[in-house]
């Protein structure tokens, strides 16, 4: 590795699909980014180019890193967990192996992890799982009890049930039309799991909905919760200013900050709920600089 | 090996003719990760107000072919912020340092231009970028530069609180019926040098929700998708200046580029240098990589000297 890239921990890569699978509703790629699996922490990201590089689809897509295989048979690889919802998407889902996608990454700032090994909660919904298996991971190998909640809108779109119970004390499902697990929402069962826990922190990743209501059962049950957002990004390291949204300082002023590199983990009680609506943020009227009367 | 070197005003020879595009490339640290910031002819900074600017809500962006939308409302820290953080940072690792500023009112942007003069870094400065192409509050919603006189107010008080050796550059909206009325009267109010283009105005519906997509409703073209319509801003410009209908200053050229090819294109309608923008959201080093292909295509083309490119298509 090149002293850029140490001094830098991030790194460009031109990776090889080795590995395509489908699982559920998902498409599961695994991909040789020695660069990206040397520095990652669980809870970064990657920013994929879609389409080559004459593609008429310039901007980056981003995905949350599944885990990472630093010293694997080809090399260091990345995993990453793909839903196929617009005209990007579908084209990394349609990488064969050998192809080879454009990686940028590790991106953002990776889950903070407790110096005590206290009790843990994972809540993913759908595929927002995907960062938490490795997560963990990490957490038990600090002596932590880590229990996880995994929900979605029916069994197909769950992600990981396997894996968690492979690598958690505890795991909970939950679906909304009950096709698996509990029917209902991740929310339902974390206050009884909290408290049987005794839980000092809730980690969550999934719709800003699902981490509103994680940060709000959190809070009424003295633990701190984690969450990694998935606001659209246009570049994934910072210049472009798209995924903004307001978030609480350590001054107790409220700023429109950048969720690729400020997050995309944030504490869930720094962040302005109140300003989402429909999944978008408005500008809170007392965030720095706020438009005032008349707007920008 | 060709000479890429350029002057571009104020006796600041840039050792070459790339440089990043406002608002693609924050203020340096980002980037700084992906290339060496002091490689580039200049580093453009993201337009700066006199106060801290939160932007607007989201959605701030929807992608277009070969291109996108954005929707920012000129968020950024506030030029006390950018001379005390920004622009001290850019000056210790050694970047050439053409900061854009803007402002809603004509004192606002002397206001900003006198702070940057005033400031510790300022050596860093090669010149100044006037973004004449935001909203004017003042002037119902209307951007300075599609108002040959409007656009002449704002250049004439910046240019009054810089010194002589510091370039302005009026940043140019391809928005307008007449290009070069607009250049004219940029030129003859004191603005050493044009950037040419900012973003065009556009707007995209949502067809699931069945409405607007972007939070600011409308927003900025760009990507190589509008590189045609700068190629013909700087080449009506340059044109304009060749039958003497204009004084001849140097122009910038930016709009859409993404490769060595797409600069020279620019170079070859008139451009004495090149910004690049959108380019990076889709490769952080496209600016380091650009130069890299346009100084292999002048070489192949047999130019010793950047410069014999520029404007070469003219009269050909």
């Amino acid at each position: 590795m090149s002293e850029r890239q140490l001094r830098a921990r991030v790194t460009q890569e031109v990776a090889e699909v080795i590995a395509t699978r489908r699982v559920g509703a998902y498409q599961h790629l695994t991909l040789v980014a020695p660069g990206v699996a040397e520095l990652a922490r669980p809870g970064q990201f990657v920013a994929l180019a879609v389409g080559g590089e004459t593609s008429g689809t310039l901007l980056r897509r981003s995905f949350s890193i599944h885990k990472v295989s630093p010293s694997g048979t080809y090399g260091g690889t990345v995993e990453i967990v793909v839903s196929a919802v617009g005209t990007g998407t579908r084209w990394i889902v349609d990488r064969a192996p050998h192809d080879t996608i454009d990686v940028v990454g590790p991106l953002g700032k990776a889950f903070p992890l407790p110096t005590d090994p206290v009790a843990c909660v994972l809540v993913g919904g759908g595929y927002g799982s995907a960062p938490l298996f490795w997560l963990a991971a990490e957490l038990r190998e600090r002596g932590c009890h880590v229990e996880m909640v995994l929900g979605a809108a029916s069994e197909d779109r769950l992600f990981g049930v396997v894996e968690a119970r492979r690598s958690c004390d505890g795991v909970t499902v939950t679906t909304d039309d009950g096709s698996a697990g509990q029917q209902g929402w991740v929310s339902d069962p974390l206050p009884e799991i909290i408290e049987r826990t005794k839980a000092g922190v809730v980690y969550g990743c999934g719709p800003m909905g699902m981490l509103e209501s994680i940060t709000r059962v959190a809070q009424a049950h003295g633990a701190v919760a984690q969450v990694a957002v998935e606001e659209s990004m246009a570049c994934g390291v910072g210049v472009c200013m798209t995924c903004v949204m307001p978030v609480v300082g350590s001054d107790g002023r409220t700023r429109m900050v950048r969720s690729c590199v400020e997050g995309p983990v944030f504490r869930g009680d720094r962040v302005r709920w109140d300003a989402f609506d429909g999944g978008h943020a408005r500008v809170p009227d007392d965030a720095v600089g706020a438009p005032k009367v008349g707007g920008h | 090996m060709v000479d890429l070197s350029v002057d571009l005003g104020g006796g600041h020879r840039l050792p070459n003719p790339l440089m990043t595009a406002s608002g693609c490339a924050a203020n340096g640290r980002e980037l700084h990760r992906f290339f060496d910031v002091a490689d580039l002819g200049a580093f453009v900074t993201k337009s700066v107000m006199a106060d801290p600017r939160s932007g607007r809500g989201t959605p701030r962006m929807a992608e277009t072919p070969s291109g996108m939308l954005n929707s920012i409302g000129l968020q950024g820290p506030g030029i006390e912020a950018f001379v005390d953080e920004d622009l001290p940072w850019l000056q210790s690792v050694g970047a050439r340092v053409l900061p854009s500023i803007a402002g809603s009112s004509s004192t606002e942007y002397a206001h900003v231009a006198a702070t940057l003069r005033a400031s510790r870094a300022f050596d860093a400065v090669i010149g100044v970028e006037v973004n004449i192409s935001c909203p004017n509050v003042a002037n119902r919603g209307l951007v300075f530069a599609c108002d040959p006189l409007a656009s002449a107010k704002v250049v004439a008080l910046v240019r009054e609180q810089l010194p002589r050796d510091i370039p302005v550059f009026a940043k140019l909206s391809p928005d307008v019926t007449d290009i070069t009325a607009i250049a004219a009267a940029c030129v003859k109010a004191g603005a050493d040098g044009l950037t040419m283009i900012n973003t065009l105005l556009g707007m995209v519906i949502d067809t699931d929700r069945m409405r607007p997509q972007l939070g600011g409703v409308t927003g900025g073209l760009s990507g190589p998708g509008i590189r045609p319509v700068a190629v013909r801003a700087v080449w009506q410009v340059r044109q304009a200046m060749f039958e003497g209908r204009i004084p001849t200053v140097p122009i910038i050229g930016v709009g859409g580029v993404r490769t060595g090819r797409d600069a020279l294109e620019l170079v070859a309608a008139g451009a004495s240098a090149i910004q690049v923008g959108t380019a990076v959201f889709n490769d952080p080093s496209a600016p380091v990589r650009v130069l890299r292909e346009l100084c292999e295509l002048l070489d192949a083309k047999g130019f010793e000297h950047f410069t014999d490119a520029v404007a070469v298509a003219h009269g050909r």
